[in-house]
């Protein structure tokens, strides 16, 4: 859990992360935009004209986070614990991975135990029973009361029917 | 028929039953939201979006600004007794109202906020309904380029004006901004941004990127903290009766509270937060007792509150006159309008008139449920802080997620949400602004297409946009805005920042 040394966690690391990721969401919205036929009609621009100007904008400011890191001016960030994040992240996928095979309960109800087990709750004996009974509680009340549309899988069509 | 009479018919609208019922559900989760610490009433009414597809126009609306108003009144609670802000508005109130709970003026410092949040609530809701005709007036003669030149104005004061540094609240903007260009360019058909998958040509529905950037990004960030928190609640002591010296001590400060938080609010000159520190600073300047500030001072408690109140009414001026949302909640309430088909601004008064006053006088009536919710069942609200950790944060995901499955459950959809979820938690994390993203995402599309139409209308004559003086001013307005705070924070004067602004209202 503890951290290793140039894993980013130092500011002026992560600065440079930072700004490579924002020229690199500059580049393609620049390269996407070079892509279209751009007729401007009456005003002279079309719809290249934005994603052009907000590429440009997006690689200045990774530029100026550049120059701004060599000043150190980037403050310092708390250490953060990776484990909970892992959690949290492997139960949305999950969550998506089930969902259309298991239907929205099942799904949902291990996102419920993996965030709570982010948040130090790891018995699963408890926290499993009571996502599922949360999430079922959650499809009647939604699908069926609501009118929202959920995928529901065998054991939602069980007990409340098709 | 003269603004008085508007309000009379929408008294009318607003009380009926089921209007009622859904104004005090909005108040209700409103006031909770605002009480736990982590979730705002940005987030809520995102959640709560798709779960009202269904539901009555009038009465969603009317529920969605009854949760703004409820996060204002609920977030003092949190700062008062946790010294944990409940939403941003709210962290000026824990300098002097958790010293007040700790030295066990706990209940007054609760009251002043309550009442101070009702009456600035109140002269800001009239002040709407007074000033909303004239703007309607003024705003049917704006023009494209009048319309591009107050989204500018809105883009700087939203990212860059205030805030730690010009060029975290930009980059925030421009993130926003560039997924704004994914989907389908709603002028001439082109797609943009879409690599051929075909769910991206609808473009970033603002719930999913809202509910990821507030909710997830939250909760990855509030796991993310290994030491663990040990908040101490403190509890109420006594009566939360204030006394004659008290009562002394507040109204004029929740007075200029109103006065200062409602034009904030309504200029597009950033949102309650701003209000809510401006506030404190003019409280701390004027009292008859600086040397309290610090040891609980009863007016830096109702100084600020009133002003978030009041701000937050008042950036319903430019959401319902303009349709131009100046904060995160302003801008997924936009999103509410929409997804009933309304397009607010100037026609709606026009073409829905019985909805428009219906909502301001329905925010009437909410403010005085909230008096009643916040005043003598102020202790039900705390037991809300004892909820433990793992079973709030578990219960907000599984809604998060609930939302966005509800409108589309594909798994596209599903791993946007988790990308900007993780996206907001990295944000957060180097001390980016999350609301920028959100406004530069509905603001982006709606700016480009009124410089285009103007351009249009001009025939590529860039003049145009400086050409009237109302435009000329705005972008003027915009660009001072831009370049001030650059030039002061490179000289080392960003602390004076908030004293300026204070100044020039």
């Amino acid at each position: 859990m503890t951290g290793t040394p140039g894993t980013g966690r130092s500011p002026d690391g992560a600065a440079f992360i930072i700004a490579g990721l924002l020229a690199v969401f500059g580049a393609v919205l620049l390269w996407d935009a070079s892509l279209i036929p751009d007729k401007g009609g009456y005003a002279g621009i079309g719809p290249a004209a934005m994603p052009k100007v907000v590429g440009w904008g997006l690689i200045a400011l990774a530029a100026a986070t550049v120059a701004g890191a060599f000043k150190g001016r980037l403050a310092s960030v708390p250490r953060q614990n990776p484990v909970p994040l892992l959690l949290i992240g492997a139960g949305l996928i999950a969550q998506i991975a089930l969902l259309h095979v298991a239907g929205f309960a099942l799904a949902t109800g291990i996102l419920f135990a993996a965030t709570a087990a982010a948040f130090g709750k790891r018995n699963l004996i408890l926290t499993l029973p009571l996502g599922y009974a949360l999430a079922f509680g959650i499809y009647g009340i939604f699908d069926g009361l609501l009118q929202l549309n959920l995928p529901g899988g065998w054991l939602e069509t069980l007990i409340y029917g098709g | 028929m003269s603004t008085f009479e508007f309000l009379l018919q929408g008294l009318g609208t607003a009380m009926q039953p089921m209007i009622l019922l859904y104004a005090l559900i909005g108040v209700t989760l409103g006031t909770a939201v605002g009480v736990l610490p982590g979730i705002g009433p940005a987030l809520t009414v995102a959640l709560l979006l798709p779960v009202t597809y269904g539901l009555d126009p009038a009465g969603s609306l009317i529920m969605f600004a009854g949760i703004y108003y409820g996060g204002m009144y609920g977030g003092s609670t949190t700062s008062i007794l946790l010294n944990t802000p409940g939403e941003s508005a709210s962290i000026v109130t824990a300098l002097e109202g958790n010293r007040m709970a700790k030295a066990g003026r706990g209940g007054p410092a609760l009251a002043t906020a309550a009442i101070g949040s009702f009456v600035a609530g109140l002269l800001a809701t009239l002040a709407l309904a007074f000033l909303a005709p004239h703007i309607v007036k003024l705003a049917l003669v704006f023009g494209p380029r009048e319309y591009f030149a107050l989204m500018m104005l809105a883009f700087v004061t939203v990212s860059a004006a205030f805030g730690e540094s010009t060029l975290k609240g930009l980059t925030s903007l421009f993130i926003g901004l560039g997924l704004a260009t994914i989907g389908i360019d709603s002028l001439t058909g082109q797609a943009r941004m879409s690599f051929g998958v075909p769910q991206l040509l609808d473009g970033i529905e603002v719930t999913t990127l809202a509910v990821a950037m507030f909710a997830l990004g939250e909760c990855l960030f509030v796991a993310a903290q290994t030491h663990g928190l040990d908040d101490k609640v403190e509890a109420i002591k006594g009566s939360v009766r204030m006394t004659a010296a008290d009562w002394k001590r507040s109204w004029p400060a929740w007075l200029r509270g109103s006065a200062i938080g409602f034009p904030i609010g309504a200029m597009p000159a950033g949102g309650a937060d701003i209000a809510s520190f401006l506030s404190y600073g003019t409280e701390k300047r004027m009292s008859h007792h600086p040397e309290e500030f610090g040891h609980g001072a009863i007016e830096g408690v109702a100084g600020p509150e009133a002003a978030n109140n009041a701000a937050a009414a008042g950036t319903l001026v430019p959401l319902l006159t303009l349709g131009l949302p100046t904060t995160a909640t302003a801008a997924i309430m936009l999103a509410g309008f929409q997804q009933f088909g309304l397009q607010p601004g100037p026609l709606l008064f026009a073409t829905a008139p019985q909805l428009v006053w219906g909502l301001i006088a329905s925010l009437l009536i909410a403010n005085v449920m909230l008096l009643v919710l916040n005043l003598p069942l102020i202790r039900f609200w705390v037991l809300l802080l004892r909820i433990p950790r793992p079973w709030l944060y578990a219960g907000i995901l599984m809604f998060a997620t609930l939302g966005t499955i509800g409108v589309n459950p594909s798994a596209v959809e599903l791993s946007m949400l988790v990308i900007f979820g993780f996206l907001g938690y990295g944000l957060r994390l180097y001390g980016y602004p999350i609301a920028p993203v959100v406004v530069g995402l509905i603001l982006g599309p709606m700016a480009e297409q009124q410089l285009r139409r103007a351009l249009s209308i001009s025939q590529g004559d860039w003049t145009t946009l400086v050409s009237t003086p109302l435009s000329a001013t705005l972008l003027g307005i915009a660009a001072l805005a831009l370049i001030v705070p650059m030039i002061l924070r490179l000289r080392g004067k960003g602390q004076v920042l908030t004293q300026i602004a204070g100044d020039s209202d």
